[in-house]
């Protein structure tokens, strides 16, 4: 508060005092005045910067729009010789992909998160939860390397064959077994979101307030029973919230899918078939595109992504801001 | 007849609770295997391939044997402190106003745009800046420098805000009281005050672009050699280890895992370093 008027009496009276003042006292808000604005035209910096890239990516790929039009993100095919570009195929990849993962991470996140923050005891809480911690730390391209030269062979060899004998009647799973694409890109990217859904699921389960689980246990409920109702359908809103924000960090991933997909632009309704993503078919192709249009097709790709994964966030972070707010104040 | 059906109600109650609770244990211990089983293979692949050379050579061509990736790892060195000296600045003037003048709304909007920066795919960036900068000047240190300090800004900037938070009012408080002018208070006591939290800040985010790969594909692009000028393409461990590894050649192949556990080793010494020092550091203040 106080801090707050000093603000106010910086900014404000610097001005119009500034002739009458004393030599000394001029100075001395002469360089606050500087220090404040050098501050703040870099915090605006940030927007310009954002602001910045939406508009030279929607520069750099409009003669894609021109030539295209809004059948650009539906039209299934590219091809760089005869000039044809779509995105459809790889917004498939991107979401199919992304879909995976999120099915495989949400369970093993939110019951890390359950795991540490309600059962574990301390000695074994922090290695696990460190583990888990780290794997966010491990770069992409590791990655990426790993699911290439161990997921793939694995898949081939062990899951895909089992997945094909038990479920091969549905289309999902029928197709040659490569190892590599579709469903190994949905497993690394599921391995590389899991700590972002555990890390802020933990945070959520911690805002609970705990008088919530001793309300739960106190009525007689059994340990998962209070987990059940104090702690998963009171943070159901914030692990949703979780979901999204690892949602995006998937739609976005690049080397790790790169590696793995197989980098096919087409669509197959087989998870054992290869793929291509809006980040894939990027980092295989911008740096080598023939034409000004490829250039301006990719970008018009790299445009989709970026926008589609600011929407994504946007709504993630709102649903996390909301449960913060609700639960202000009443943590433990 | 009642208590039957409650004893009954009770067994189908507990046993629930134990499967559920198992399958909680189950599902966490699935989350901490793949890092053991990423980084453990990691190790043992590469282990036996980091040696002398690899430390001080350059790459051989395709199909010979031998030869190292000093030239990334000089590459990735140059990228990083020039990435260094564009995003800490920026990021922590970014972090100081969000935490010493950001009250009300227009902050809120600040902040919320630090964070979409920071969900900006990694990749996006890299065509921003190949619009930006490769456009003109070409494949250059200054272009990958330039998209790992994109990527740092928010991270150096979110960082510096919590950790500015941390300290109490009443600091700021007694210095303004001393008739200090608000930007000494807060360069000259709040800044050194927290520089430990702030570095530990700085790590975080070098670990995260030190390992940064699609960003860097093209705008730094990759050199065979070292790059003698900022202008001209330059190599980076992450862009090699991609090089190498999709290549197909069994030698770099070798390589590529060399890469991948240097890089790994790097990313877990930064932030386990770190994290470590901090850890101590709170230890000896409660102590005292």
């Amino acid at each position: 508060m106080q801090l707050e008027v000093a603000e106010k009496l910086t900014v404000k009276q610097a001005k119009p005092k500034a002739s009458s003042a004393p030599r000394r006292k001029l100075d001395i808000h002469f360089g606050d005045r500087v220090f404040y604005y050098i501050l703040k035209a870099s915090a605006w910096g940030v927007v310009g910067l954002l602001l910045l890239m939406v508009g030279l990516l929607l520069d750099m790929s409009w003669p894609a729009f021109v030539e295209f039009g809004p059948k650009f993100l539906i039209n299934p095919e590219w091809n760089p010789w005869t000039g044809e570009f779509g995105a459809l195929s790889f917004v498939y990849g991107t979401v199919v992909s992304s879909l995976i993962a999120v099915a495989l991470a949400l369970p093993v996140s939110v019951g890390v998160a359950l795991f540490l923050n309600e059962l574990a005891p301390t000695w074994l809480a922090r290695p696990v939860g460190f583990f888990v911690e780290m794997l966010a730390a491990i770069p992409s391209i590791v990655y990426g390397m790993w699911g290439l030269f161990v997921l793939a062979p694995f898949l081939r060899n062990y899951l895909q064959p089992f997945l094909h004998e038990t479920l091969g009647f549905l289309p999902l799973f029928q197709g040659p077994m490569l190892g590599y694409g579709m469903l190994a890109a949905g497993i690394i990217l599921a391995v590389m979101i899991t700590p972002t859904i555990a890390s802020i699921s933990r945070e959520v389960f911690k805002a609970i307030p705990l008088g919530y689980r001793e309300a739960a246990l106190g009525l007689g409920a059994t340990r998962w029973e209070m987990l059940k109702i104090a702690v998963l359908k009171t943070g159901a809103s914030g692990i949703i919230g979780a979901t999204i924000l690892g949602l995006g960090r998937a739609l976005g991933e690049t080397m790790a899918v790169t590696l793995v997909i197989g980098n096919k632009a087409h669509i197959s309704a087989s998870l054992f078939d290869t793929a291509q993503t809006m980040a894939s078919v990027l980092a295989n192709e911008y740096a080598e595109a023939d034409s000004d249009l490829q250039l301006a097709a990719l970008t018009a790709v790299g445009l989709t992504l970026f926008i589609v994964s600011l929407f994504i966030n946007s709504i993630a972070r709102y649903v996390v801001w909301q449960v913060d707010k609700k639960y202000a104040g009443m943590g433990r | 007849m009642g208590l039957q059906a409650t004893s009954f109600q009770d067994r189908k109650r507990k046993a629930i609770n134990i499967a559920a609770l198992g399958a909680v244990l189950g599902l966490a211990f699935l989350a901490a295997v793949p890092f053991v089983l990423v980084s453990g293979y990691i190790l043992v692949k590469g282990i036996g391939s980091v040696d002398w050379a690899f430390f001080t050579e350059l790459p051989k061509g395709p199909g010979e044997t031998g030869g190292g990736m000093a030239n990334a790892m000089a590459g990735t060195g140059v990228l990083v402190t020039m990435a260094c000296l564009l995003g800490i600045p920026w990021g922590m003037a970014t972090g100081i106003y969000l935490s010493e003048y950001g009250h009300g709304k227009t902050a809120s909007i600040l902040r919320f745009t630090v964070d979409l920066l920071t969900s900006v795919p990694s990749i996006i960036v890299g065509i921003f800046v190949y619009g930006l900068i490769v456009v003109h000047i070409g494949y250059s240190s200054y272009a990958g420098a330039a998209a790992l300090a994109i990527i740092m800004l928010p991270i150096v900037a979110r960082s510096t805000e919590e950790i500015m938070k941390l300290i109490p009012n009443s600091v700021r408080e007694a210095g303004l009281a001393l008739g200090l002018p608000r930007w000494k208070v807060i360069l000259r006591i709040l800044v050194p005050g927290c520089m430990g939290g702030l570095v530990t800040g700085f790590m975080l985010a070098i670990a995260r672009v030190a390992g940064e790969t699609a960003p860097l594909l093209f705008t730094a692009f990759g050199n065979q050699f070292y790059s003698t000028s900022l202008d001209q393409p330059i190599a980076s461990l992450p862009v090699q280890i991609y090089n190498f590894a999709k290549s197909g050649f069994p030698d770099l192949v070798r390589q590529s895992w060399a890469g991948a556990l240097v890089l790994v080793g790097l990313v877990f010494f930064l932030n386990f370093g770190t994290r470590s020092l901090l850890y101590l550091k709170n230890r000896k203040e409660i102590k005292s």
